[in-house]
């Protein structure tokens, strides 16, 4: 106890004595709750936390920085329960001056927060929403998307299904919003690769799958020949059942079975153990994909704070979307923001339960900027017009 | 090519004769410690140590090693003679990078999960202190005249210059992303610094603690993501030094007067660590992916010998 407290004690007068003036930055983090739901099993716990505890991982890490720099950070985390006005939560968190927020909302949510960002000249940092559209088309001038998008997703499972020579796809897709938006990026991605989806199913049975996995699903993948299931389930209600119950003996890909992803708990390339070992120690749970792309949004605000001339927004913005920003991730490679839609490129992890099964994209796919380009939307695809 | 042969000349003013050596490597993946002999690159034995040994050190009198077994958060010391483990000293948790002090008498070890550099006492076995530095510290060097020992933080890519006489840091210096290993001349005047992310190695000032310039490794055909500079290495002459490029699979041979890239020497897979022979006859470089160490000759900068070493080479030592 004694030690802790002469470290601190010692750590503000390094603190008081090299920094007359701290330069506090506030970081707001907007969660909307969804409806619960209807668990398939009772195998993952419901997080209440998620993409909080990675933000609060980061809050710390800028802290232990900034004690050098002269800089501290805040957060404040805001639930909106379902239902809830996402928008006024977040002009409240611009009125006490918390300028770079967080959120982890609905896709429908998002358009709204982005356009009062603009006006207010907020930045927003997207850590959920992996809709195609923002990132083509809907494009928010401060919204910067952190998580990686159903496009880069699939085009990162199409170039391995390309390298393995899978190039016949049965693709099966529930009925939700997600679910549909998952299965066109799997399309654009089988076009841009030369991949062909042979079947197109749409899973509308029941979905305690359960009691039916053994009888529905063998009669529902019959039909044309294929090399891989492709499934869009992003919910998880039915997809789990795919694997080891089609007619054919066939790999599973999509959102279950080998599954894209931002980040996964046995990634341990590239220095990702100390990262899974410091989030684990502080949540007791694994990181997730959002909690990731929630520590890689702060520790952005984080960098661009520290390298920038000024903690100002305009300044950071600009910063941010320059040469010399960089942020490093676990991943092997610097991150860096696209400034055709403010996208973060970044690798993609293929993961099965208890697996990396490849980081893509392979360097064998040419870019003549990044290779990491090779996944989502390139600069000529899309539209957004900043 | 006159340079080349004067460097040569100069090298070669250090090696009268060929002598044999030993190499202690340890095995992140095996939880071993290889032993090799430098001059025949035969593997000679295999032992067991603690859980993932990463850094490695030898005593000032070459009669123990220091391991640093990061999941058992414990520096091992490990009798030369014997190759037994006869003690331990309390190197503060997942311990990865260390250095032993030119004193012989104090480690400094970067605990990645705490954010602190741990001080130890190698006579007494006690730790004496623990300095708060950023995010993930992982280099440690020390200069030859001692009067310095800097630590970089990975993710809040600084240099921490730590007074060895009070234990407290002095300056921090901001770097390129995610530094990793930190060299100085052996003039103690210069410090370089490699960062993974960046590709970069930068040129310190010691006295003003100053970035002076940095250099960008480029090697033809080579995708500038996989050039990830970790280990670098000062020839003792502080004409040469060597950087390892990590997954890009070389090593960098740089003119340090020029600050420019000699030559690319073509190495294993992820190259990490580096270490000289004795006679500074050979370089040896530890293959993280490839799992085997790679033998360059210093004088005509050629690879020679690649040597199956076990799973993970990570550190190495060299001992007369």
């Amino acid at each position: 106890m004694v030690w802790p407290l002469c470290l601190s004690i010692f750590l503000m007068l390094v603190h008081l004595s090299s920094y007359a003036n701290v330069v506090n930055i506030k970081v707001g983090f907007l969660l909307e709750k969804t409806p619960v739901l209807p668990a398939l099993s009772n195998l993952d716990p419901v997080l209440t936390d998620e993409g909080i505890q990675g933000a609060e991982l980061a809050i710390k890490d800028n802290n232990t920085t900034g004690k050098f720099t002269g800089h501290q950070y805040d957060l404040k985390t805001v639930e909106i329960p379902v239902g809830g006005d996402v928008n006024a939560a977040f002009e409240q968190l611009l009125k006490e001056g918390y300028s770079y927020v967080i959120v982890s909302v609905q896709a429908a949510t998002l358009g709204k927060l982005s356009a009062t960002a603009t006006m207010k000249n907020a930045l927003l940092f997207n850590v959920a929403t992996t809709s195609g559209v923002f990132r083509s088309g809907q494009c928010g001038v401060n919204l910067f998307h952190i998580i990686p998008s159903d496009e880069m997703r699939a085009d990162a499972l199409a170039q391995y299904m390309l390298k393995k020579r899978w190039n016949k796809w049965f693709l099966v897709k529930g009925t939700d919003k997600k679910d549909k938006n998952f299965a066109t990026a799997i399309k654009r991605s089988a076009k841009r690769f030369g991949i062909k989806i042979v079947e197109e199913k749409t899973w509308t049975f029941d979905h305690d799958a359960r009691r039916t996995a053994q009888a529905d699903i063998p009669v529902f993948t019959q039909g044309a020949d294929y090399d891989v299931l492709v499934v869009a389930d992003v919910k998880g209600l039915f997809g789990e059942y795919l694997t080891m119950n089609t007619w054919l003996p066939r790999p599973v890909v999509g959102t279950q079975g080998m599954v894209p992803r931002a980040w996964h708990r046995t990634h341990e390339r590239w220095g990702a153990v100390q990262m899974q070992n410091r989030f684990y120690k502080q949540a007791g749970r694994w990181m997730n994909d959002v909690d990731y792309a929630s520590w890689l949004a702060v520790r952005t605000i984080g960098e661009a704070v520290t390298r920038a001339s000024s903690p100002n927004v305009s300044a950071i913005k600009s910063f941010m979307l320059s040469e010399e920003f960089s942020v490093a991730g676990f991943k092997g490679t610097k991150l860096t923001f696209r400034m055709w839609n403010n996208q973060l490129r970044q690798p993609v992890l293929l993961a099965t339960p208890r697996s990396i099964v490849s980081v893509m994209p392979h360097k064998e796919f040419l870019h003549p900027r990044t290779y990491l380009d090779t996944l989502g939307y390139d600069k000529p695809e899309s539209t957004c017009h900043f | 090519m006159f340079k080349r042969m004067v460097v040569t000349l100069f090298l070669s003013t250090f090696s009268f004769a060929v002598m044999a050596d030993t190499l202690y490597i340890t095995l992140e993946k095996d939880n071993a410690l290889a032993v090799v002999d430098g001059e025949t690159g035969k593997l000679l034995k295999t032992v067991p140590l603690g859980q993932r040994p990463r850094g490695i050190a030898l005593s000032k009198d070459e009669t123990q090693l220091y391991v640093a077994a990061s999941d058992d958060d414990t520096i091992q010391i490990i009798d030369v003679a014997t190759l037994k483990v006869v003690g331990n000293l309390p190197a503060g948790e997942d311990p990865e990078t260390f250095r032993l002090h030119r004193d012989g008498k104090h480690i400094y070890v970067s605990n990645e999960d705490d954010d602190i550099v741990t001080v130890i006492d190698v006579d007494t076995k006690l730790a004496i202190k623990e300095i708060a530095v950023g995010v993930e510290p992982e280099g440690i060097a020390v200069s030859d005249d001692g009067k310095w020992v800097v630590n970089t933080s990975e993710t809040t890519n600084m240099v921490h210059w730590i007074d060895p006489v009070s234990n407290t840091i002095k300056a921090n210096t901001l770097v390129d992303p995610r530094p990793r290993a930190a060299a100085f001349s052996t003039n103690s005047q210069t410090l370089y610094v490699t960062s993974e992310i960046a590709g970069s190695l930068s040129k310190l000032n010691v006295a003003s603690t100053k970035v002076e310039s940095k250099l960008y490794f480029k090697i033809p055909g080579v995708d500038k993501e996989l050039i990830q500079p970790v280990g670098v290495l000062v020839h003792p002459n502080d004409t040469l030094l060597f950087v390892a490029l990590g997954p890009a699979n070389r090593v960098a041979v740089v003119n340090m007067e020029t600050f420019e890239v000699e030559k690319y020497l073509l190495v294993g897979q992820r190259v990490w660590n580096l270490a000289f022979s004795p006679d500074l006859k050979r370089l040896y470089t530890t293959n993280g992916v490839s799992n085997d160490i790679s033998i360059i000759d210093v004088d005509d900068l050629k690879v020679t010998k690649s040597v199956r070493v076990g799973h993970y080479p990570w550190g190495i030592a060299v001992k007369k």
